[in-house]
């Protein structure tokens, strides 16, 4: 479904006019079996923002109605109330710059931020976000316009494979504003709830020191 | 996760009325209250628990931190941890508290938490979040495979038979010993319940918890004041810096005259059953000068009844220096 921020939208180089996952859904479709493609299985159907204004879709017996304000949009959704808000963002909302890792709030990947406060979002139903502001890496910044974080993280190559990079992203984005000490060691305590498998953590303390620094 | 139905209260009453068609408040209650969620949707993710309702309290307005008129400190039930946490007179008036809750989990988690829900947090190992596994306390009579298998982060006091699993909170490690009240309502009214008195040992019926029956609604705590010159402290050893569960800790809140112990309140997390009260240390120190032997000697008393298991011999040791190493910092 179309949103605003589906990737194949996305300012993109010509290189890259074919997003990866776009590719990937591409290849599924063409009976190609890719795990990505094939886990996509939507636990929610959607009205998308286009629809608003029209007749919603009809109840099934399993699922609620609810609106979701997400970076400043508002979304009318049909969901099952099982639905978390990660899954929510990524599988009706395809907004999939927020990543699913544990699933069980341990990892980080989904960390989003709930009227400005960081949170997993594994572990929110997203009936229950019905009043929330919700910021997802999408509302954050533009590959045009980045958030000063986004753009320290790319100077100082906060990364290697980048699974864990919106969600340490959007807690370093968040701990700009919440009371911590100036030392490298806070940094590592402020964002111990974000785990790399890559081990790229000397970098990640590196960028968020640099934006704190400037500020 | 089983399919379940969601409703919202705007009121303390429905909310225990809605409890209250759960015939329990105890593992596998039909009816849940939830707050942040951080422990609960975890569990229904795994099939651990299964309500058929969930009732939103983050509705009602029991979310405010506020001075008690006599002294001391009034927590609403759905005050996040980390306002807690970074609350300007939790942190002057009873640092501990501060230090026990940002000693735990993560920022992210801190933020969704809720002070009733750190409270009612599941004392539980690794098998309790497996089905694959029996459980007495997921589910009575199944058996306890962590005697005998993997054991080395459970508990070595309060422990039965039936359960060794540890009680994982800080915040109610530092809340045992300031000796905070748990304001209920119920079905009957309303109750005061020190906090001494609200959880359970697992003894023959593992799946009880706390006192809490169908319908009992956590409200709010309180805190009551200490003596001017109290000082107080958490300390947390563990397997890494940050992010993990305690080993073992201890939270000290005492007073010196002059050399002497005049006051002084010990809990002990990672190790109990429930958030460990030592009365025995308290009972050793009182009085007595805040002198290596005499710390010592309340660390040999607080752990004499440890029943350590295959994996977790260690942690008689480990506590006893936690405990040690927290006394000579608090009697600084």
């Amino acid at each position: 479904m179309p949103t605003k921020n589906d990737d194949c939208s996305m300012p993109m180089t010509s290189l890259e006019k074919l997003s990866r996952r776009a590719f990937l859904a591409r290849a599924g479709a063409a009976g190609v079996v890719t795990a990505t493609a094939s886990v996509a299985v939507p636990m929610a159907s959607a009205a998308s923002a286009q629809q608003q204004a029209s007749t919603p879709e009809p109840a099934t017996p399993d699922t609620v109605p609810i609106a979701l304000r997400v970076n400043g949009e508002t979304y009318r959704l049909q969901i099952d109330s099982r639905a978390t808000l990660l899954d929510t963002l990524r599988e009706t909302l395809h907004l999939t710059g927020t990543k699913k890792g544990c699933d069980h709030g341990q990892c980080g990947a989904c960390t989003v931020h709930v009227n400005g406060r960081r949170a997993n979002s594994c572990l929110l139903f997203a009936a229950m976000q019905q009043n929330a502001e919700i910021t997802t890496i999408e509302g954050l910044g533009t590959p045009d316009k980045m958030h000063l974080v986004q753009a320290a993280f790319v100077e100082h190559d906060g990364y290697q494979c980048g699974y864990c990079t919106s969600g340490q992203i959007m807690s370093a984005a968040a701990m700009l504003h919440e009371p911590w000490g100036p030392s490298d060691s806070d940094v590592r305590e402020a964002l111990s709830g974000n785990i790399c498998r890559c081990g790229a953590y000397p970098n990640i303390v590196a960028a968020v020191q640099s934006v704190r620094r400037r500020a | 996760m089983q399919p379940f139905e969601l409703i919202t209260v705007n009121s303390v009453l429905d909310a225990v009325r809605a409890q209250a068609a759960s015939p329990s408040a105890q593992q596998g209650a039909q009816v849940r209250f939830i707050a942040g969620g951080t422990n609960l949707v975890d569990y229904m993710k795994l099939n651990v628990e299964t309500p058929r309702q969930l009732v939103d309290i983050n509705g009602l307005s029991l979310d405010k931190v506020e001075p008690e008129s006599g002294g001391g400190l009034k927590i609403g039930a759905l005050a996040r941890n980390t306002d807690v946490a970074n609350d300007e007179a939790v942190k002057a008036q009873y640092p501990v508290l501060s230090q026990a809750i940002l000693s735990g989990a993560s920022t992210q988690l801190r933020n969704m938490a809720t002070t009733a829900g750190n409270l009612l947090q599941k004392t539980r190992c690794v098998y309790y979040r497996d089905t694959a596994f029996g459980c007495n306390k997921r589910q009575p009579g199944t058996g306890c495979p962590a005697i005998g298998g993997h054991n080395r982060m459970l508990a070595i006091l309060g422990t039965s038979d039936q359960c060794i699993a540890s009680n994982p909170s800080d915040q109610n490690v530092a809340l045992a010993a300031l000796e905070a009240t748990i304001h209920v309502t119920g079905l009957k009214g309303d109750r005061a319940i020190p906090i001494a008195e609200f959880y359970t040992l697992p003894a023959n019926a593992p799946e009880r918890e706390t006192v809490l029956d169908a319908g009992d609604l956590v409200t709010h705590i309180t805190i009551p004041p200490l003596p001017a010159g109290t000082k107080s402290l958490y300390l947390k050893l563990r397997d890494r810096a940050s992010y993990e569960f305690a080993l073992a800790s201890a939270a000290i809140v005492t007073k010196k005259s002059g050399d002497r112990i005049e006051f002084i309140r010990v809990a002990l997390g990672g190790v109990g059953a429930r958030p460990w009260r030592s009365f025995e240390a308290e009972h050793s120190l009182h009085g007595k000068a805040a002198t290596p032997a005499n710390f010592r000697a309340a660390a040999e008393a607080a752990l004499r009844d440890a029943r350590p298991q295959s994996q977790n011999g260690f942690k008689v040791e480990l506590a006893k220096r936690c405990l040690v190493h927290a006394l000579t910092q608090a009697t600084a």
